[in-house]
């Protein structure tokens, strides 16, 4: 596989196999995520991607009938070690689902619920200067900054999206997972969001899952193609789009298939 | 016989409609339409005249009896031609009952058992020809471009209404009665007197010149140990639905769920007279023995006894409906908030508890309007004496257990101590009507919040 040598892996990935009761829903998967790059995770529904980012923060934890094996380092440590704190490991990483959820409450509160959860901010203006700058960083600011008190929901679709990764980056993640972000969104909201990706990218490690081949070939640098539980193939993104080595990549990237 | 009738009804609409099928253009309605048209208007019609007639019944019979008595008897007092005429009329349908009665004469009971045999007849003939008549007129009406669907689909329309309608109704009677009854008290009693007074001892006497003939109706005593109760219940109640809901919601598992949810529901379907029994027998005595204990003087009937166990009862409601509430909050909220590194705990402290608020402060505010409603506990273990107090350790008494004992006693009906027990009562109901109107009107905000 020819990936780009410029960033080393942070989140290593051997042999991950998850199981929901009996199914299998991921077979062997080893698949390494660079540093400071945006990783798109594509794949038909169904594939496995998402199962495969919840895996990474351990969100599958939460279903009952889920069952993890194999290893998924970040930092070289074993995120699925029985001596890991999947509350210490979840507040290292942030996630961003398919559907805006902001919390009822004030859109400050949104911002400032996971530092004060964390208590690594002890001073109100600390916290204020951090909610702030989150939001700076999420391209919110401009739009909110006179609303802070009013109610999360009252946002715009794309808006609460926005605070949704305000909020997930105010907890200071190394890395962000977004399972389909804009999904739910228009295209102009789209455009936003893909515009904030492209720069917290420089900052933070991204994961990200779309339905949509133009985004993930437009915001990601590297791509993995996933199908019915098995990663098939993962490499650049400008190779997986323009010469993939396997023909159901090609399929699908094209259109041909899924 | 009126479901015969419409049965063949029914059939000879579906025939008439059949029979133009075959040789016509189709239909505009099925046959079984034309059938069920018909049918209803041949039951119908004569069903409201016999309802009209059971509801004037009284009247009918008394505008028969009258011309007899005022021929039969000398002179009589107003009380005594009731009387008279109560009992002729429940012994109207059997003529030796009506010869032995020595009211009336033999030939007298003869004639009166004939005209009440005669309009029976003619009742019951006036049934029959109604229901020919509207079941001709509306099969003359059946055609090919009849369109018996929609018309069958309105009457059907009526039927709900009027189905829907009475329990609208009962519940204005009942009201109604509560009001009239309230008033006729408030002739008795001062409003006020009755509304600020704090004495309680509804005792009037036979006999005009006896001691405490007049009876004091002051009603705090029994709402303050109303409260009392309730507030006791509530904090048993609250804290332990509460805690339960928080488990099956949030940390147990859906298998564990599915048994202890039912068993928690278990609760709410014991008879509350069980309930009783247990709190007089077991919690009451338990409860004294341990304030001796402690060097306090407890009332074997106390009302820490009675809302303990009333607290318990009550229990299931909170949980139940926080449960569902809970729930009910979008699963992306708590995920969003364990991603952010929240743990259990602290999701349903910061997320998940303020977002079903409003559903939990209703569920909390139906338990006690089903504690405030609560009466076979409170009569067994809470005792009779209406002190007024604040101990939770003394008897108290309650609105619902006093409007019991007012009604038990062999009172004529309409002194002040029976008629009482109707002003408890609508003050009782436009209590728990306020509380509940308060649940729907937080949920209905909940709803809109979460749409």
């Amino acid at each position: 596989m020819n990936d780009s040598l410029k960033n080393k892996s942070l989140i290593k990935c051997s042999d991950v196999n998850v199981y929901y009761a009996d199914q299998q829903a991921l077979f062997n998967i080893n698949l390494d995520i660079k540093e400071k790059e945006v990783t798109s995770l594509i794949g038909p529904s169904g594939c496995g991607k998402s199962t495969f980012l919840r895996c990474i923060n351990r969100m599958n934890d939460v279903i009952d009938i889920c069952k993890v094996e194999g290893s998924i380092k970040i930092d070289n440590q074993n995120i699925y070690d029985p001596e890991v704190d999947v509350v210490e490991l979840r507040s290292r990483i942030g996630m961003v689902f398919q559907k805006p959820n902001p919390f009822p409450k004030s859109v400050y509160d949104n911002v400032a619920y996971g530092p004060k959860l964390h208590g690594r901010i002890l001073h109100q203006s600390d916290l204020d200067s951090k909610v702030q700058e989150s939001l700076e960083r999420a391209g919110l600011w401009a739009e909110v900054k006179d609303r802070l008190q009013e109610p999360g929901t009252s946002l715009s679709g794309g808006q609460q999206q926005r605070l949704c990764i305000a909020r997930a980056i105010a907890i200071d993640p190394s890395v962000i997972l977004m399972d389909e972000p804009c999904s739910a969104l228009d295209p102009i909201a789209t455009a936003k969001i893909e515009e904030l990706i492209d720069e917290l990218k420089s900052k933070y490690t991204i994961t990200i899952v779309t339905h949509s081949m133009q985004q993930a070939a437009r915001v990601s640098q590297r791509t993995a193609f996933f199908h019915l539980g098995k990663l098939i193939e993962v490499g650049d993104t400008e190779k997986i789009f323009r010469s993939p080595e396997h023909e159901q990549t090609e399929a699908y990237v094209t259109g041909r298939y899924g | 016989m009126i479901a015969a009738s419409g049965l063949l009804s029914f059939k000879l609409g579906k025939r008439r409609a059949r029979s133009q099928l075959e040789n016509n253009e189709p239909l505009r309605s099925m046959p079984i339409y034309h059938g069920l048209y018909v049918s209803l208007w041949t039951i119908l019609p004569p069903i409201f005249l016999l309802i009209l007639f059971l509801i004037f019944k009284n009247n009918i019979l008394d505008y028969l009896i009258t011309p007899f008595i005022s021929a039969s008897t000398i002179t009589m007092g107003l009380d005594e031609v009731i009387y008279v005429k109560n009992s002729l009329m429940n012994n109207i349908s059997n003529l030796n009952n009506l010869i032995d009665s020595d009211f009336l004469s033999k030939e007298m009971a003869y004639s009166l058992y004939g005209k009440y045999s005669l309009g029976r007849l003619v009742i019951f003939g006036s049934l029959v020809i109604l229901s020919i008549i509207f079941s001709f007129l509306t099969f003359k009406k059946l055609s090919v471009r009849f369109d018996a669907r929609r018309r069958v689909e309105s009457i059907f329309k009526f039927i709900f209404f009027l189905f829907s309608t009475m329990a609208v109704l009962t519940t204005v009677g009942i009201i109604l009665s509560l009001i009239f009854e309230t008033i006729r008290f408030f002739s008795h009693v001062g409003f006020f007197e009755f509304i600020f007074g704090t004495h309680w001892s509804p005792q009037t006497s036979i006999r005009e010149d006896q001691v405490g003939s007049s009876g004091s109706f002051g009603a705090i005593p029994l709402f303050t140990g109303t409260l009392l109760i309730t507030a006791v219940a509530m904090s048993i109640a609250a804290p332990l639905g509460l805690y339960s809901a928080i488990f099956l919601s949030q940390y147990a598992k859906p298998r564990t769920r599915d048994w202890l949810k039912p068993i928690l529901e278990i609760l709410a379907g014991i008879p509350t007279v069980v309930y009783g029994f247990f709190a007089a027998l077991t919690v009451g005595p338990f409860v004294r023995s341990c304030g001796e204990y402690l060097g306090l003087t407890v009332a074997t009937e106390s009302a820490l006894a009675a809302g303990a166990v009333m607290g318990v009862m009550i229990i299931p409601y909170v949980s139940s409906l926080s449960d569902d509430v809970m729930s009910a909050v979008p699963v992306s909220l708590r995920d969003g908030s364990l991603a952010l590194g929240a743990t259990k705990a602290e999701t349903v402290k910061k997320v998940i508890f303020p977002a079903a608020l409003p559903g939990i402060v209703s569920a909390l505010l139906l338990a006690i309007s089903r504690a405030i409603g609560e009466t076979m506990i409170v009569v067994m273990a809470a005792g009779l004496a209406a002190n007024l107090t604040a101990n939770p350790l003394s008897a108290v008494t309650t609105v619902t257990v006093q409007i019991v004992t007012l009604l038990v006693g062999d009172q004529e009906f309409d002194s002040a101590k029976t008629l009482a027990a109707f002003a408890l009562g609508l003050m009782l109901f436009a209590i728990t009507l306020v509380l509940n109107i308060f649940a729907m009107i937080i949920v209905r905000r909940y709803r809109e919040r979460y749409e």
